[in-house]
């Protein structure tokens, strides 16, 4: 039989889905921080941190008001959302004429008030949420079982991605959103309220990092620590992909998750430090990043 | 400090010699209050320490007893500087619970350093009675080793006989792979593989994929905590174990069964020190337990109850708070409490206490939320334990 | 404060004098009476690692404050000699001051080897070359045999110090760490106030014109890189020295982070900053421990008043109130 290194094709394919499943987590991760960064110019670290608590509203959700996990799809980045633009009012809009530096502490401070909370009222053993009915079981593709959820967790984030990427950069929304971080007083002169403008894209992208906390509760332990390490690694995806690009984020999030995929069978242990070095590698041969174009 | 340890001898022989006079102690809860382990651990322990002092009717025996505790953050420095301050400057007899092996080997060190005594609960490590044991240690409710001759032999001898490792890539995963996998071998069995994953992760989908590939019986999930909790979720989810592979979670505390629910978890068998649904006294302990703390008692913090028990009746029994005198005293007297019955204290500082094989229940067969576990097998302390000859531990050793 | 403020507009005027001036001076005895007179004041132990981080994060001062270069990855550093400094004494049983030379070097040529990569990029993206390559020195410390992985190295012995004067006594490491770190503090302000430092200073203030006045600008940067390293590897070596034991925590990402937010908190560019930073941030740490979970909220809480309201930092907003740079 035709092996590669040792692997059997089969086991070769299942690891790619696989891959790309978790490559879809970084893609819509990814997506939310370039989306923020490129139009606010805020490194958000509290990306993590919002990410977790997108999957807790959809417990709360379910296990308060019993509402389940389709409306919680929705319910749970309008709820995020909505904590995220108050954040935005009340502290980040003081931070958007300053260094990067700042805008990285104060949601690093606002990540670790969160985690803090959520950690001394749920614990830290994890909340159990179960796989909607319609999506459980799963299909035998022959080389691997593939359980519906992870299928459907692709087919979720290919078309949450594509359809932010293509409000941003082809439709007349997105053409203000990005002239208003090129020139705020100019669009402003047009009579577009910038500011609002720019709290409800921060809404948008705290959104995603919910959306895909609430795509992550069924299958990953939903506790208060679920994003803490996942925001660095999802910080690399955005400069390997370049800052503020977006179809580089959504791209290199898929990407990196298949590279990772491959990794966790070639060299298992070295699959949590391969991006890393992928992205000192990326740094000092294209600095702009593969998909961006200023450095 | 040399003169205040000085001092403190004095005292304590003033005090040897009249009896009548109260004992002072100071016991100091040190532990993860905010990370991975605050469930399992945390403020219950201090709880459970609390509710030892007043069964033991302390103040009605002449010894005054003052609990504090703190946060280590899984921080071996931290650990170590608290560690000192307590032994130095806050008057602390002894440190209790202390969980991960990083913290507990470094709090060890400094209980040895000033001549205290450390009642380890939390930690799995058997190194703390083999190769970095020290006089001063005790470590009470579980090890490595232990962990690995339930689950390992019960799995093996039950026809899992061939295995594949899922293995966290730090020294404790590798410690249990190996105390495992040298049970498995010398019961028949053989290992086909294992893979180490990342530490923490929250994907292990690839690996599992892998395991199943290898097509071995069992997939020991030699992890802990979130990982394992998410290794088990994960495998239910892509059909592992309907496909007729096992699962053996090598460490599972209650509170991951309760958080994985019955309808995932069910079947799995895990090995563990204590469960609150035993016999009526365990029972009547955890429902005071859960009273205050919101939910029944893990194994660690009923050992830290029992640890902080039985030092308790050395110290009576010594008549003060002579360090050393109080720890030969705990290795010479049985232990005996409602939660882990009759055992007894080695020389080199393992309690040896029966351990039990669970299995987690079905759904139908659960009552509530946390009736989760039901017996497969006890396991008697001398089986359950590595032997002291073989752990290496040079001053049980020499004499 | 004008809104169009950034870090390199909160920094005072430095002084451009080459001697020490005198409230300097002043600064410096008053520091040291305090550092002598701490050990019976406070815990020994607890009072070194308020040391030993004072200069790590006075390190990593001379790198932000005076160079303007944001490194994420100072517990590579940090760690990778603390490491080195525990085996060399725990397994080659080398006296402390052999110790810590080595975790110091090691640091050293680290430094230089990431350094002589990493100053190519400005910025943020700097700024994640440094990240990336500390996690890849932390992986390197999970996976090699000789740092015990997670278990880190333990039990690790203080020899008697050139072989001769016993060290066992923390109240006598005390008056070592003293020195140490005294004296790195001391050369740290030294470089910052040399005629290099008004180099650097240059570089940081207007690189292409520095360029065009024919300074070698990244043989500065590199240079002040691994000074940087070197004396954050010499607060990792004398760390594991009072300790007994080097860990995982040490060069974790985030220990890079706790490093940045001393030097932030205390008021980046100024000599005191850095110490006052680091001594409130491990005093919380130590205190604070009781309240359990409590403890990373108000850390929070502190980062967020501070980027909020005290951006320039503790003394930064003292030195405006007195008009004088401290």
């Amino acid at each position: 039989m035709f092996e590669l290194l040792g692997v059997p094709p089969q086991v070769l394919m299942g690891q790619l889905l696989i891959g790309l499943i978790n490559g879809s987590f970084y893609a819509v991760l990814s997506l939310g921080l370039a989306v923020i960064f490129g139009l606010l110019n805020i490194i958000n670290f509290a990306h993590g941190a919002q990410y977790m608590m997108g999957a807790f509203v959809a417990w709360m959700l379910l296990n308060y008001t019993g509402i389940g996990y389709w409306p919680a799809l929705i319910l749970a980045p309008i709820v995020v959302g909505a904590i995220g633009i108050a954040l935005e009012r009340t502290m980040i809009s003081r931070l958007y004429k300053l260094d990067h530096l700042y805008g990285l502490l104060l949601t690093f401070g606002l990540a670790l008030i969160i985690q803090g909370l959520f950690r001394n009222y749920y614990g830290v053993s994890g909340l159990p949420y179960a796989i909607p009915p319609a999506l459980q079981g799963g299909q035998n593709l022959g080389f691997m079982f593939l359980p519906n959820y992870r299928g459907w967790v692709i087919v979720a984030s290919v078309i949450v991605c594509f359809s932010t990427w293509f409000m941003i950069e082809r439709t007349r929304l997105g053409a203000y959103l990005r002239a208003a971080t090129e020139n705020p007083e100019l669009v402003g002169a047009f009579g577009i309220n910038v500011p609002r403008m720019i709290t409800l894209t921060y809404g948008f992208g705290v959104g995603l990092a919910a959306f895909a906390g609430v795509l992550a509760a069924p299958i990953y332990s939903v506790n208060p620590n679920m994003g803490a390490d996942l925001i660095i690694v999802v910080f690399a995806v955005v400069v390997i992909g370049g800052m503020g690009s977006i179809m580089g984020a959504i791209l290199t999030g898929f990407g990196l998750g298949v590279i990772e995929g491959l990794t966790r069978v070639f060299y298992p242990e070295g699959s949590a430090v391969v991006i890393f070095v992928i992205m000192a590698i990326v740094l000092m041969i294209k600095p702009e990043g593969l998909f961006g174009n200023n450095a | 400090m040399l003169r205040k340890f000085a001092l403190s001898t004095v005292a304590a022989s003033a005090l040897l010699a009249t009896p009548a006079l109260a004992t002072d102690i100071t016991l100091g809860v040190l532990n993860d209050q905010s990370g991975v382990y605050a469930d399992l651990s945390g403020k219950g322990s201090v709880i459970a320490a609390q509710m030892a002092v007043a069964d033991f009717d302390a103040a009605g025996k002449g010894i005054n007893v003052n609990i504090i505790s703190a946060d280590h953050q899984n921080k071996p420095d931290i650990a170590s500087n608290i560690a000192r301050q307590w032994y130095d400057q806050d008057g602390v007899d002894a440190i209790l619970d202390v969980p991960t092996s990083s913290t507990a080997l470094a709090v060890a060190d400094v209980t040895a350093e000033f001549k205290k005594v450390f009642i380890n609960s939390g930690a799995a490590t058997s190194d703390l009675t083999r190769g970095n044991c020290q006089p001063t240690t005790i470590h009470w409710t579980y090890d490595t080793a232990a962990l690995a001759n339930g689950t390992g032999k019960a799995v093996t001898e039950a026809g899992g006989d061939t295995w594949f490792f899922l293995t966290a890539d730090y020294a404790f995963g590798h410690a249990l792979e190996r105390d495992t996998k040298a049970v498995v071998e010398a019961n028949g069995g053989q290992v086909l593989g294992a893979v180490a994953h990342p530490f923490p992760g929250t994907d292990f989908s690839s690996f599992l994929l892998q395991a199943q590939a290898s097509g071995a019986k069992v997939i020991g999930l030699a992890n802990a905590g979130a990982d394992t909790v998410n290794s088990i979720k994960q495998a239910a989810e892509f059909g592992i174990v309907q496909a007729g592979q096992k699962l053996a979670g090598l460490l599972l505390f209650i509170n991951n069964v309760h958080s994985l629910g019955t309808q995932t978890a069910q079947g799995l068998q895990m090995t563990t020190a204590f469960y609150w649904d035993m016999n009526d006294d365990t029972r009547a302990f955890s429902e005071r337990f859960r009273a205050e703390a919101g939910a029944p008692p893990s194994m660690v913090q009923a050992g830290v109850y029992a640890g902080t028990l039985h030092y308790l009746k050395a110290v009576e029994a010594v008549g003060s708070d002579d360090a050393e005198a109080i720890v030969a005293k705990m290795k010479e007297m049985e232990t005996d409490d409602p939660l882990f019955g009759k055992g007894y204290i080695r020389k080199d500082g393992r309690v040896i206490h029966d351990m039990y094989l669970m299995e987690v229940k079905t759904p139908d067969e659960s009552e509530n939320d946390w009736d989760l576990l039901k017996l497969v097998a006890t396991i008697p302390g001398e089986e359950a334990f590595l032997p002291m000859e073989d752990g290496g531990c040079a001053f049980a050793l020499a004499n | 404060m004008s809104s169009t403020e950034t870090p390199k507009a909160a920094l005072p005027a430095m002084t451009h004098t080459v001697g020490m001036p005198t409230h300097h001076k002043i600064i410096f005895v008053g520091l040291f009476a305090v550092l002598l007179i701490l050990p019976f004041m406070v815990y020994p132990v607890f009072a070194m690692k308020l040391m030993c981080f004072a200069l790590f994060a006075c390190a990593f001062n001379l790198l932000l404050g005076f160079g303007g270069l944001l490194s994420f990855g100072h517990a590579a550093y940090f760690g990778m000699a603390s490491y080195v400094c525990a085996h060399a004494a725990k397994v080659w049983g080398l006296t402390p001051e052999l110790a810590i030379l080595l975790g110091t070097l090691t640091a050293a040529v680290l430094g230089l080897a990431i350094g002589s990569l990493a100053i190519r990029r400005q910025g943020i993206y700097f700024a994640m070359v440094t990240l990336a390559f500390a996690q890849m020195v932390y992986f390197f410390a999970l996976q090699a045999k000789f740092t015990g992985g997670e278990d880190g190295i333990q039990s690790v012995p203080r020899q008697d110090l050139f072989g001769l004067i016993p060290m066992r006594d923390d109240t006598s490491f005390y008056f070592v760490v003293l020195a140490i770190t005294f004296g790195g503090i001391l050369f740290i302000y030294r470089i910052t106030h040399s005629p290099f430092g008004q180099v650097l200073k240059s570089i940081r203030e207007n690189e292409p014109r520095a360029v065009s006045l024919g300074y070698h600008v990244n043989r500065y940067k590199l240079m002040v890189f691994v000074l940087s390293a070197t004396f954050a590897g010499l607060a990792g070596a004398t760390k594991s020295q009072v300790f007994h034991l080097a860990s995982l925590t040490d060069v974790h990402w985030t220990m890079s982070g706790e490093v940045v937010l001393m030097t932030l908190l205390g008021g980046m560019g100024t000599v005191l900053g850095p110490i006052v930073g680091a001594v409130i941030v491990v005093t919380m740490q130590n205190y604070l421990a009781y309240l359990g979970a409590w403890v990373t909220v108000i850390q929070g809480c502190i980062f967020v008043i501070g980027v909020l309201l005290f951006r320039e930092g503790i003394i930064g907003v003292l030195q405006k109130l007195i008009k004088k740079s401290l």
